[in-house]
């Protein structure tokens, strides 16, 4: 993320994005810095789900007529994008899911149905809700118990209590790789080395890294891996659960439906083998093929340039945060002070200054930005704050879009402080 | 937008009426905004009529939610559950159709009329009543 700052024509992708012409409030730029929550969409993508609608607009599978073979392969096709882009072994690896959240309750419930009480699950402090609460829901049935990884003062999750943390009776360690609110690095290799140990798996919630590039699953030596589409330039409604094949092929499904059955009778069902097993009804299409075209999209893309690019200018955030906060210190970072092993998703607390007051008054200048606890309460509590101000960087920001943050910010703690 | 952090809003904010904990208090209550964090507390203290005596509350929350604090802060004395709710229901009427604010002591309301355009910021207004509410029942 230090690397020197390399040609990377930001206008030329900006081009790409149409709401980043829009006027907010009908009079001021737009300047998104909440990427981390959702991500815009290039012409690419819009096109590709305008034209799916147009052209190939079926259910998909089992249908004989020319549109619903047409559907059945744009559909598989963009398994095959998002396959790719994880470096997955087989395009059967990857199942569709409405997103991260969707990915996870999934593996809470497959997996979670091979736990029994007495397991553990190792998490950290540092999670989304989204990686906290379906393992909360799994203790409730099953009684397997939670443990969870600290974190570490610059708010990355502290490796160091691995070994500590995982027994013998555990079977999963599942954590965040890119956090939410810090932008921390998680370091997987740590984790991965840790559950080999004693035989458990590992999942990553991949929500905030996959975004910025493409994943290498079988590099990172794991066993599952979530994303989002709407995170990663790609539509809403739609993600995707990486699984190992084999740890995949192992587990019962999930939901029930059409599509995810070998036979059924009156008495009793069969399976269908992976993916289609995890992917009981009508899936979302449209969204699938939106997200394909996301992960082409963002393939052609020179993600080191974007990479250097979007670090150059969280640097600039971090340094304004700096000057801003003053000898007094009124404006601290939380989470790494640096863009050493992180991503640009940068989470702030202003004395005197609540996120939301913050929020709305840069929300005047057309700035985006997100107050609250990012859905990482117990992280926030664990700081004594009730939430942070984040903003978060994609690759089509540019100087002007962190000039109006720190001149709006600027702003706002003249009016609130 | 700049409108809702008028200086009206922020001096309700800064006078915090009523802040602190009520030493003697009947009934406490916590409330939770669970979309952003943010906590308000109000301790209630009632007579023998089962009417407001005196409240205390802490707020950890926005400008908009100090200031609503503070309102109820100088205006609960002598108000019930009832009629609080009465009030709390005028002030969703004012942000969601538009309709006038309250008259007589609770007219300072009226000062939030910005903040009707504003959906997202309805809730850091009413939460005070609801903690209020609560604990007045």
């Amino acid at each position: 993320m230090n690397a020197p700052l390399r040609a990377f024509d930001v206008e030329a992708i900006r081009a790409q994005f149409p709401i980043l012409r829009t006027l907010v409030h009908g009079k001021v730029p737009l300047h998104y810095l909440d990427n981390a929550a959702t991500a815009q969409v290039p012409d690419a993508v819009l096109d590709a789900m305008r034209a799916h609608d147009e052209l190939r607009r079926a259910n998909v599978k089992r249908g004989v007529h020319a549109l619903a073979e047409a559907a059945t392969d744009a559909y598989a096709a963009a398994r095959t994008k998002v396959a790719q882009y994880v470096n997955a072994r087989e395009d059967r690896e990857v199942i569709f899911t409405s997103g991260t959240t969707g990915a996870i309750n999934l593996v809470a419930h497959a997996f979670g149905a091979t736990l029994k009480a007495g397991d553990e699950i190792v998490l950290s402090g540092l999670e989304h809700h989204s990686n906290l609460v379906p393992w909360q829901l799994l203790r409730e049935r099953t009684g397997v118990k939670l443990r969870f990884l600290g974190v570490t003062e610059d708010g990355r999750i502290d490796t160091g209590d691995l070994d500590e943390l995982v027994s013998e009776r555990c079977k999963l360690i599942a954590v965040t790789h890119v956090s939410n609110v810090t932008g921390a690095i998680t370091d997987v290799a740590a984790v991965v080395r840790a559950a080999r140990t004693v035989g458990a798996r590992v999942m990553l919630d991949g929500a905030q890294r996959a975004s910025h590039g493409p994943v290498d699953v079988q590099g990172l030596g794991i066993d599952f891996y979530a994303l989002s589409s709407h995170k990663m330039f790609g539509p809403s409604g739609v993600g995707a659960l990486w699984g190992r094949a084999e740890v995949l092929a192992a587990l019962p499904p999930f939901l029930g439906g059409g599509e995810m059955i070998r036979t059924v009778t009156l008495e009793k069902s069969t399976w269908a083998d992976i993916p289609a097993r995890f992917e009981a009804g009508t899936p979302p299409i449209t969204q699938a093929v939106g997200m394909g075209a996301a992960v082409d999209w963002l393939a052609q893309v020179d993600t080191a340039a974007a990479a250097a690019h979007t670090g150059h200018l969280a640097a600039r955030v971090l340094d304004g945060l700096r000057a801003i906060g003053g000898a007094n210190k009124r404006v601290r970072v939380i989470g790494p002070q640096t863009m050493e092993r992180r991503y640009p998703v940068i989470a702030f607390a202003v004395d005197g200054a609540h996120p939301h007051d913050i929020c709305q008054i840069l929300d005047s200048h057309g700035v985006a930005l997100r107050g609250g606890h990012h859905c990482a309460q117990p992280f926030h509590e664990s700081r004594g704050l009730a939430g942070t101000t984040r903003a978060s960087l994609a690759l089509y920001n540019n100087a002007a879009d962190v000039d109006a943050f720190l001149s709006g910010l600027d702003d706002a703690l003249t009016k609130l402080t | 937008m700049d409108t809702l952090y008028k200086t009206d809003v922020l001096r309700l904010a800064a006078q915090a009426t009523g802040a602190g904990k009520l030493a003697d208090a009947t009934k406490s209550i916590t409330v939770d905004n669970p979309l952003c964090g943010d906590r308000v507390t109000f301790d209630v203290r009632m007579d023998a009529d089962g009417k407001i005596a005196a409240v205390g509350h802490t707020v950890k929350g926005c400008v908009l939610c100090q200031a609503s604090a503070s309102v109820i802060g100088a205006n609960a004395k002598g108000e019930n559950a009832a009629s609080l709710g009465a009030i709390r229901e005028s002030l969703k009427a004012m942000l969601k159709q538009g309709a006038p604010a309250p008259a007589g002591a609770w007219a300072t309301l009226v000062t939030f009329a910005p903040v009707s355009g504003h959906k997202s910021r309805h809730e850091c207004l009413l939460l005070p009543f609801e903690a209020v509410i609560q604990a007045a029942t």
